[in-house]
């Protein structure tokens, strides 16, 4: 009897081209996903050695990282940006390559068109030039980030050289409460095992509340595998995946669907798979999620307090924590609750969807943001602006008093113009609290649509259970 | 590219744990075409206090950057290795590495070397002058009491940066295989469609 295997060994297993002792594996990728700041490069690589796209036709691309959010009939006035994206549409026309540009109706950031066009499917293996490609793990794809040089690659073999992960399975068992969502597993997992905790690792996500999760919710998850080290995440694919996907422009159709089906069904761990590493959360006692420092793995429930250096009797930790709540203009030991914000961002390629739309637009409604809070809601693509539309979450959004803009990714990378000013506080719905991320000098909480709208209410951080 | 040939320097060391690649060179910097020009940005928002290492005589001219822990992760910019690179450095020595900055750095000759938290401390202990050699060949560092150090490197790797062979090409040659996998594994979409 052949040995159990995980979904991540499977997936592996049936990509690999060719595999060789003292060789790393060379893997076949299926979806390959291009935007316009990690391509450039590539295709110019192309150029100089006379290379072709070997597979234009498993390839697409958009633009969503340099783009305005503001009015797109304008043109882009940033002219390094601008000269980026027209870079981009010279590239994808020069090698065949399908592109969703600024005014393409497709148009929105990588890792939401993936999925809403039926591309991300169970059982793939899916590369972007982009760490958060991580996202489509939530199909039952192998999916991660590459660098310019493996885009470069894949562009022109359809091919890695890849070493398999480690396995490590994440365990989320229990019911969420009311006022928590995919967002706080995720920060809770960053917050135990720390930033570099699954590197060398695929986690694979499962238990109940997991399973509970919608796709939106999933892909949450999955998309911030990366903050805590793991190149992907993944979850088996079940019922919730199949509705998901069916009818999707590009998933299969009639016959092709049953028979596409039937093989993802065939995708879930085995029993008695062994994992490398294994963990688990308590989705019943798990509380909103907030961080308060400088990576995605300094978090704590939200109504916990900043850790306090002195505590820590590492150095290099320690100097670490007092550099965080320095960059922050945090006190030790101090509850989180109450801090005064800026700013509210909820938009990325992490809470951009149309659920995270809705449900921040639940607590909005009727309601207006603190006038000194500037609350920014970037939809995710096109295709979730449209069905904000068609639900009226625009109106609700607008007469609430927030900013509501164009898709793309905005200020979670503050590459288009929007972002913080230097020591401004933002909670945002987004994946990374690094120094300036956000922009030159910016303070940022990263937290759940939930929470984020609770504090436009506020104006100082809030715990959404409180107004539920 | 060039062949990897063994080298002596100084170290730079940046007692930083999880350096991301945000600090590394931030994304604003990314808008760029080019894979040139990103070394006056290399830690740019560090660089903006007089003290920091890299604004003075020790940071100036060395090819080793010393580093904490779990360097380079967050976002899987190549812009990072190759601000690193274009600023002079061709080694980084840490206790570990984010897994995409890794692969990134061995494909721009820039070795990332894991070392033990105990070689790491002393590191850190040393004179401002002392001189470590590194050799990608013996996969060893040799410090200047004579210790030597290994550190691992994959095969594939270590040989592509010694005979200069990029990894597409080598990829290239492999196209038999490929065309032998895409005929038995009929593609699931079609973009273009």
């Amino acid at each position: 009897m052949p040995s159990p295997l995980t979904l991540s060994q499977k997936v592996w297993n049936s990509h690999i081209v060719r595999e060789h002792a003292d060789e790393p594996s060379l893997i076949y990728i299926d979806l390959h996903l291009v935007h316009e700041v990690t391509s450039p490069q590539a295709f110019s690589g192309l150029r100089e050695r006379g290379l072709k796209v070997r597979r234009p036709d498993l390839t697409v691309a958009t633009t969503d990282h340099s783009i305005p959010t503001s009015d797109r009939s304008l043109p882009i006035l940033d002219p390094i940006a601008a000269k980026q994206v027209d870079q981009l549409a010279i590239n994808c026309d020069e090698f065949g390559v399908p592109c969703f540009g600024v005014h393409s109706e497709d148009q929105g950031i990588v890792h939401v068109i993936g999925p809403e066009l039926g591309l991300t499917q169970p059982g793939m293996t899916v590369v972007c030039g982009d760490s958060h490609t991580a996202t489509h793990g939530a199909f039952g794809a192998l999916a991660f980030g590459i660098g310019t040089s493996e885009v470069q690659n894949v562009l022109a073999t359809q091919t890695l050289l890849q070493r398999p992960s480690r396995t490590f399975k994440v365990q989320v068992d229990g019911t969420l409460k009311a006022g928590v969502s995919a967002k706080d597993i995720i920060l809770a997992l960053c917050a135990k095992v720390g930033i570099g905790g699954g590197t060398g690792c695929v986690f694979e996500y499962t238990g109940s509340a997991i399973r509970a999760l919608d796709m939106e919710g999933r892909m949450t998850v999955s998309n911030m595998s990366i903050e805590a080290g793991a190149r992907a995440g993944m979850v088996a694919p079940d019922d919730t995946t199949f509705q998901y996907l069916h009818g999707r422009r590009h998933a299969p159709k009639g016959a092709a669907w049953d028979a596409a089906v039937a093989r993802w069904k065939q995708l879930p761990t085995d029993d008695g798979a062994i994992f490398d590493h294994e963990l688990s959360i308590d989705a019943n006692t798990l509380e909103p999620m907030i961080t308060w420092g400088t990576n995605p793995g300094m978090g704590v429930s939200i109504s916990g307090a900043v850790p306090d250096p002195r505590s820590i009797a590492d150095a290099l930790q320690r100097d670490a924590i007092t550099k965080a709540l320095e960059y922050m203009g945090l006190e030790a030991g101090k509850p989180i609750l109450g801090r005064p914000v800026n700013v509210v961002f909820i938009g990325s390629c992490t809470n951009s969807r149309i659920t995270d739309l809705r449900a921040a637009a639940a607590i909005l409604k009727g309601r207006k943001v603190n006038p000194n809070v500037r609350v920014m809601v970037v939809p995710g693509s096109q295709d979730v602006k449209r069905q904000a539309i068609a639900e009226g979450l625009p109106e609700i959004f607008r007469a609430a008093g927030c900013d509501y803009r164009e898709p793309g990714c905005s200020m979670c990378i503050a590459m288009n113009g929007d972002q913080l000013q230097p020591g401004e506080y933002s909670v945002s719905t987004s994946n990374r609290n690094f120094e300036g991320r956000q922009g030159k000098g910016g303070r940022t909480f990263l937290a759940s649509p939930q929470t984020a709208a609770a504090t436009a209410l506020s104006g100082v951080v809030s715990d959404v259970r409180s107004i539920l | 590219m060039q062949p990897f040939i063994a080298f002596e320097s100084a170290v730079v060391p940046i007692p930083r744990n999880n350096i991301d690649t945000d600090q590394i060179i931030p994304a604003r910097f990314l808008k760029t075409t080019s894979k040139l020009g990103l070394a006056d940005n290399l830690f740019c928002e560090w660089r903006l206090d007089p003290d920091f290492i890299l604004n003075t005589p020790r940071g100036k001219g060395k090819q080793i950057l010393l580093a904490g822990d779990n360097f380079g992760c967050g976002s899987s910019r190549e812009h990072a290795p190759w601000a690193l690179t274009q600023f002079g450095f061709r080694a980084v020595i840490s206790t570990s590495f984010a897994d995409i900055f890794k692969e990134n750095s061995l494909k721009n000759s820039l070795i990332p070397i894991v070392v033990s938290p105990e070689v790491h401390a002393k590191l850190f202990t040393l004179p401002e002058d002392a001189v470590i050699k590194v050799d990608l060949a013996t996969q060893s560092i040799t410090l200047p009491d004579g210790e030597s150090v290994e550190f691992p490197v994959p095969a594939f790797s270590k040989s592509c940066l010694l005979e200069g062979v990029d990894e597409l090409g080598w990829i290239l040659n492999k196209e038999p295989a490929i065309a032998a996998f895409e005929a038995s594994h009929p593609a699931a979409i079609n973009t273009l469609a």
